[in-house]
């Protein structure tokens, strides 16, 4: 009965056809913004693209663009090592939390851990390298100096995409059918059974988006890294080495960049946005395959 | 259906071409104009007195590029620029060209309160950065290692330091690389073993609000702004407009400008050191 009226009132088929427009020029321009940004980024390294070669990026002894080398692969291995790392720690963390609140927790409890966690997600990154660099870094250079290092990079980072991984994970959670809850507890499952029998296999695709959206957030991190990870260029050799992040390569140098060696730093842009594209893809890919 | 999408796609890409180009054309059409181009140390000074003289006097519009010193003394000498911008005193073989200091710029070693060490000499600096001291007891300080921190690329504090210590980058053994100024008075304040630089105006506003750092002296003189100005402390340099004769008419005005009272908030707020000029 309802949908009959589509038929009837001819104005919406009017307002059908303008949201249609309207939502296609939206859609242009996101993909838009992302094409440019890209043309954007090639185009304003092709200084030194066009000049060196790009096998230079993998095999100079350094990164001192100033005196011509340009070693991009040590920033590489820390944004990975960073990310990684803070993923490691952030998951189990974050994915207990939701599990937490979602079944562990009384409803009063449940709500105040929540409204917490939202906030730690509200805090800006900057809050984040300030209490870091002003307070941990001490902490850490007692423990092992210089203090800010690597694992410096991680405990912020990890502190920073927590509340990602436990809100989605647990709106994933909350999104499970109570239908399947409630077979499972009519069947006699314990509630770790029911958890990791029902609960976590239907709410699996939410809480990897959330993975994902945590990565991204790691990878791209910048102000918070820059104040706590040291920024020397070099692989670390453990956790207490400083290192320094693609991302914080840019805005450490940037500001006084010119010529080959703001080139240089949009090739750290590029490579550190082809390195989200892959692992993005990769995460797609994965999914897929599991399903298959 | 396709074709009508990607023909629209191309609009709006031509569109966004239009108005960017557009938008750089229109923009030379105005009457007085100067252009001035030099150092990155002082270009983003007088970027923003460049902003306060158009403010000032609309209709001039004053272009400030960037590419190096010696840019700017050839740009200069060519007249292809009306003023230049050079971070060092001129030489002697640059006579040519009339130099007009607008702010002194002095970087100072800034070391923990609590670290017992006073004075370093300039070979012990340079074996500190270069890490062949690594402990703090071969200069008469705590058995503790040293931190050292050192300043990203392309900063010209970073290239005074370089310059005064005679030394490339790729020589420097860092354990932590600072951006700005007040991070690296964090650095220092946060760690009792480190040793780091930065500018003298922004060490000495943080250590009489009472961040635990202390300036140290060279050569025997106090990192102060006072000795910087007086020209006593080594570790510190003019930074000039320059102009290939005696300048007259706009460039005159802005230089006049650039050097009066009116814009010394500017210079301090980019944490160099205001001349006193008469």
């Amino acid at each position: 009965m309802i949908w009959s009226k589509r038929n009837i009132l001819f104005p919406l088929k009017l307002t059908d056809s303008l949201l249609h427009g309207i939502l296609r020029a939206g859609a242009v321009i996101s993909a838009l913004v992302m094409l440019l940004i890209s043309l954007f980024l090639i185009v304003e390294s092709w200084p030194v693209l066009g000049q060196i070669s790009p096998v230079r990026f993998f095999t100079d002894l350094s990164w001192h663009p100033l005196e011509g080398a340009y070693q991009l692969m040590p920033m590489l291995a820390g944004t990975l090592y960073a990310s990684v790392g803070a993923l490691l720690l952030a998951i189990p963390l974050g994915i207990a939390s939701a599990l937490f609140i979602a079944y562990y927790a009384s409803p009063r409890l449940a709500k105040w851990y929540k409204r917490l966690i939202e906030l730690l997600a509200g805090i800006p990154s900057v809050v984040f390298g300030f209490w870091g660099l002003t307070t941990l870094v001490p902490l850490i250079n007692q423990l092992h100096p210089p203090g800010a290092s690597l694992l410096a990079a991680i405990l912020v980072l990890t502190l920073m995409i927590l509340p990602t991984i436990t809100l989605t994970a647990y709106s994933a959670l909350m999104a499970v059918p109570i239908e399947f809850l409630r077979n499972a507890a009519a069947l006699g499952l314990s509630r770790w059974g029911m958890i990791h029998g029902v609960a976590f296999p239907a709410a699996r695709a939410g809480i990897v988006a959330g993975i994902i959206l945590a990565m991204g957030r790691a990878i791209g991190e910048t102000m918070a890294v820059l104040m706590v990870a040291g920024n020397v260029v070099q692989y670390p050799d453990g956790l207490f080495d400083p290192i320094r992040t693609l991302a914080s390569n840019i805005a450490l140098e940037m500001a006084y960049a010119m010529g080959d060696h703001r080139a240089a730093l949009f090739i750290s842009g590029l490579l550190l946005m082809v390195m989200v594209m892959m692992l993005s893809g990769m995460a797609g890919w994965l999914e897929r395959s599991r399903h298959a | 259906m396709s074709m009508s999408d990607s023909k629209k796609f191309l609009l709006i890409c031509i569109t966004f071409f239009v108005l960017g180009f557009g938008g750089l054309t229109c923009a030379n059409a105005a009457s007085g104009r100067l252009v001035l181009t030099g150092s990155s140390t002082v270009a983003p000074l007088v970027g923003e007195m460049a902003r306060r003289f158009e403010t000032m006097n609309p209709g001039v519009r004053i272009d400030v590029q960037t590419g190096g010193t010696s840019r700017g003394i050839n740009d200069t000498r060519n007249g292809t620029a009306d003023i230049g911008m050079v971070s060092r005193a001129l030489k002697p073989d640059e006579t040519d060209l009339h130099a007009f200091t607008i702010a002194l710029d002095g970087i100072s070693i800034i070391l923990h309160a609590n670290n017992p060490v006073t004075a370093l000499s300039k070979q012990q600096i340079i074996d500190i950065y270069t890490g062949k001291i690594t402990n703090w007891k071969s200069v008469g300080g705590a058995d503790a290692r040293i931190t050292v921190v050192n300043k990203a690329e392309g900063r010209s504090t970073l290239e005074l330091f370089l310059h005064y210590l005679e030394l490339k980058n790729s020589q420097i053994r860092p354990h932590a690389i600072i951006g700005d100024n007040p991070q690296g008075i964090k650095t220092v304040a946060g760690n009792p073993n480190a040793i780091g630089y930065v500018s003298i105006g922004a060490a000495e506003y943080e250590a009489e609000r009472g961040a635990p750092i202390k300036l140290l002296p060279l050569d025997g003189v106090d990192a102060t702004i006072a000795n910087v100005r007086n020209g006593t402390f080594p570790l510190s340099r003019p930074l000039n407009l320059i102009t290939s004769r005696e300048p007259q008419g706009l460039a005159r005005h802005f230089i006049e400008f650039a050097r009066s009272l009116q814009t010394h908030d500017l210079v301090e707020a980019q944490y160099f050191v205001p001349v006193e000029v008469n």
